[in-house]
């Protein structure tokens, strides 16, 4: 299990949790990482406020990844703008790409998404684009130089979990790339069940800013994660379509 | 008129430091657009802010 790492642009990674920092104080980002046992953390562009001097790069702990998202951008062209301003605020190359066109669902617009990856992945980013979960548009993905897939597993906030299930199982059957799922994962349970699909990680949020406990709830999940992994890397056992199979010898005492 | 972050400024004649240096911000912590173009930090001093440019200045904040 040591040797067990994620992969994305051959950046190599322990930790299958990728936490999102939005909606929760900032004092709470340190306890966060370290209980998730996150070495990613998701951050938004917005502009800068005069009046608030603290930052949440002060909160951050040392050697975790920063992947900024491009949340605001409805189409391509604001997507690839936000990528350029997050790398100039020294990020690095990651970039999360998520384009929403539609306000009620915010469900991710995948042609522009494909658009705006072409153009980072072009630009050196390592590209992650956020899409709903569609096989052919996946293939495109990966043609246009993503370096992993992110498929949503319900409305972002929504915490109604793998809504999407059969579909986020056929990118995994099928695409080369790491498939995470991001967005709507609200439990453990959800998490877990999807690492055991094989899902390469998990991004969560809302299921964290929206618990009673923030940190506890990071361990839960980072428990959760590393549980469904040990699962898919054991492979599951089998189910009976019908009948029963009796886990003990059935002969040998009180009758012949 | 310039705008900035959406706001009418009278910073017209300015470089992007001299504005930076009336306001409050942290220069390592924010990003400057000037007319949807990257202005990178070692042009500050050279960019001058002209009549009619927008101007964008972003930092990072908690989001999924």
């Amino acid at each position: 299990m040591d040797n067990d790492k994620l992969v994305i642009a051959g950046h190599e990674f322990g930790s299958r949790f990728i936490l999102g920092s939005g909606k929760y104080s900032l004092n709470l980002i340190e306890a966060a990482v370290r209980d998730a046992g996150a070495q990613i953390i998701t951050l938004a562009v917005r502009r800068a406020n005069t009046k608030e001097h603290e930052s949440i790069m002060d909160y951050i702990p040392e050697g975790v990844t920063l992947l900024p998202n491009t949340s605001g951008a409805r189409n391509a062209g604001e997507a690839v703008r936000i990528a350029r301003l997050a790398r100039e605020l020294g990020c690095g190359d990651f970039v999360k790409i998520e384009i929403m066109r539609d306000t009620k669902y915010l469900l991710p617009d995948n042609a522009e998404t494909i658009k705006a990856t072409e153009i980072l992945a072009n630009e050196g980013f390592i590209v992650m684009p956020y899409m709903y979960p569609d096989l052919n548009v996946a293939r495109d993905l990966v043609n246009a130089g993503a370096a992993t897939i992110m498929p949503l597993a319900s409305p972002i906030g929504s915490n109604k979990g793998l809504a999407a299930k059969e579909f986020i199982q056929i990118l995994i059957n099928e695409i080369d790339l790491p498939i995470i799922v991001d967005a709507g994962i609200g439990r453990p349970s959800q998490a877990c069940e999807a690492m055991e699909m094989g899902a390469a990680a998990i991004m969560a949020n809302t299921a964290l800013a929206t618990a009673g406990d923030l940190p506890l709830m990071a361990a839960a999940f980072r428990q959760a994660i590393e549980a469904g992994r040990k699962a898919y890397l054991s492979g599951l056992g089998r189910v009976l379509v019908r009948g029963a199979a009796a886990s003990d010898p059935l002969t040998g005492f009180l009758r012949d | 008129m310039v705008k900035i972050n959406g706001q009418e400024s009278d910073a017209a004649g300015m470089t992007v430091s001299q504005y930076i240096s009336t306001t409050d911000y942290n220069i390592d912590r924010i990003a400057v657009e000037k007319n949807e173009q990257i202005v990178p930090k070692m042009q500050y001093g050279t960019t001058v802010i002209e009549d009619g440019d927008t101007i964008e200045i972003v930092s990072f904040v908690g989001g999924g």
